[in-house]
């Protein structure tokens, strides 16, 4: 069903159903996400992909128009890279572990330490947000200083009026 | 059982390139900034897939349960969604910028007008 | 009309709720899913729901740009600062366990407030990106 979402949003030129289809892509993405046991990260995805990211390129949308033009060549090019990259990765990924192997390189090293302690080392329940606050906080406060930099480089970019306003 | 165990790459590997598709063959620059949300999906799909133990269950600890799925991956993933709404943000406002700038978000408008305000001034 | 009093209505019902689920979402992300980041989005999603029924001055009354700009940099500065704090008491940077005398409940009161800071964050910038996509229409179309 993503695939097909996907394809359709690759044809598209309607730029309001490429938003719409856009959310609709991000809630299946969040849906396989709690498939897959992740549930905290399918609830941020959920929240920040069909919610955010749709009222922002709806906001968007509306300053710049709805219609996405003709293109201009036909696009051999893009084509047949994107068939090449395809050849490249699926040959790559008949090395990686299996669905669901549970002697993965993925899972041993530091992983068994982080289940079996989080709960006696800081008493929260939740590993992820134990591994996310306390085990690498380091990286969580790298990323609220991103989304402060998001926020006033958006703030930098439209805050002045434009000029056309004079003219009028 | 081989072509099922790696089902979950293919299907990732498939939306990667239709996203990197979208980037490099469409001109419009909203619809370039949904491929390009749509590339960084499938890799939050790449890093967790794997991490999932089947019979396993959501990595919060709790009696009863003794088999729990990886909860570094959700970790990372979980700070690569808010980088990616981040940058989805300052893209949309880079293009709403442009657009008021130039008058059009395709590509190749504004690369016309590009080389010819170089080629008049 | 009839439309406009549907969603007011509904928007009026459900508005609490999604604020006080996020609330819920932010200091139980101990527990279950949840945490600063889903908890700030779910915040400014109900503001933006709010702007979005009744109109952007009213939202910009509800929530005036100063405050959300002074949110954007205290969740950051939150953060930081429950650093320091583990500095001032005795360990390193980002030490929660020197923060109170059982070094579990350090743990706890540390992850509790570093939490707090990322979704005050998360909640400001998203907000004030709205305001800034959306104020930005509205100027165009007063001229």
């Amino acid at each position: 069903m993503m695939a097909v979402t996907v394809i359709t949003i690759v044809l598209q030129r309607n730029l309001f159903s490429v938003v719409v289809l856009a959310g609709i892509y991000s809630f299946l993405m969040a849906t396989v996400l709690l498939a897959l046991d992740a549930v905290d990260v399918a609830m941020t995805e959920a929240s920040v992909g069909a919610g955010i990211s749709t009222v922002l390129l709806l906001g968007a949308l509306h300053l710049c128009g709805g219609e996405e033009a003709k293109p201009l060549h036909r696009p051999w090019l893009p084509l047949g890279v994107a068939l090449v990259i395809v050849g490249a990765l699926v040959y790559g990924t008949f090395a990686l572990p299996e669905f669901s192997d549970p002697l993965a390189p993925f899972r041993t090293h530091v992983i068994p330490r982080y289940l079996e302690q989080a709960l006696a080392e800081t008493g929260v329940p939740n590993v992820v947000t134990a591994v996310l606050a306390s085990y690498r906080g380091y990286d969580t406060l790298g990323e609220v200083v991103v989304v402060f930099t998001a926020g006033i480089g958006v703030i930098a970019l439209l805050r002045r009026v434009p000029r056309r306003e004079e003219e009028r | 059982m081989s072509a099922f165990g790696h089902y979950s790459y293919w299907i990732t590997v498939l939306l990667m390139v239709a996203g990197l598709y979208i980037v490099i063959a469409r001109g419009n620059l909203i619809k370039k900034l949904v491929g390009l949300s749509i590339f960084q999906t499938s890799v939050y799909l790449l890093y967790i897939a794997p991490g999932k133990l089947i019979g396993g269950t959501a990595p919060i600890i709790a009696d009863g349960f003794r088999l729990y799925t990886n909860p570094l991956p959700h970790v990372l993933i979980l700070t690569a969604i808010v980088v990616g709404v981040a940058t989805l943000a300052l893209g949309l406002a880079i293009a709403v910028r442009i657009r008021e700038a130039y008058g059009s978000i395709e590509e190749d408008e504004i690369l016309a007008a590009d080389r010819d305000s170089e080629g008049g001034a | 009309m009839k439309r406009q009093m549907v969603l007011r209505v509904v928007g009026k019902l459900f508005i609490p709720y999604m604020l006080l689920f996020a609330l819920y979402v932010q200091f139980h992300g101990d527990f279950g899913p949840g945490g600063g980041f889903q908890a700030g989005v779910i915040a400014a999603a109900a503001i933006i729901f709010y702007a979005l029924i009744f109109g952007l001055p009213a939202a910009r009354r509800l929530a005036p740009d100063p405050i959300v700009e002074a949110m954007v940099a205290l969740g950051v500065l939150l953060f930081a600062g429950v650093g320091v704090a583990g500095i001032v008491l005795g360990g390193n940077y980002l030490d929660y366990f020197v923060l109170d005398g059982d070094p579990v409940a350090g743990q706890h009161r540390g992850i509790f407030w570093v939490e707090a800071g990322v979704g005050i964050t998360v909640t400001g910038v998203m907000l004030k990106i709205f305001y800034m996509f959306a104020g930005r229409g509205r100027s165009l179309d007063e001229r």
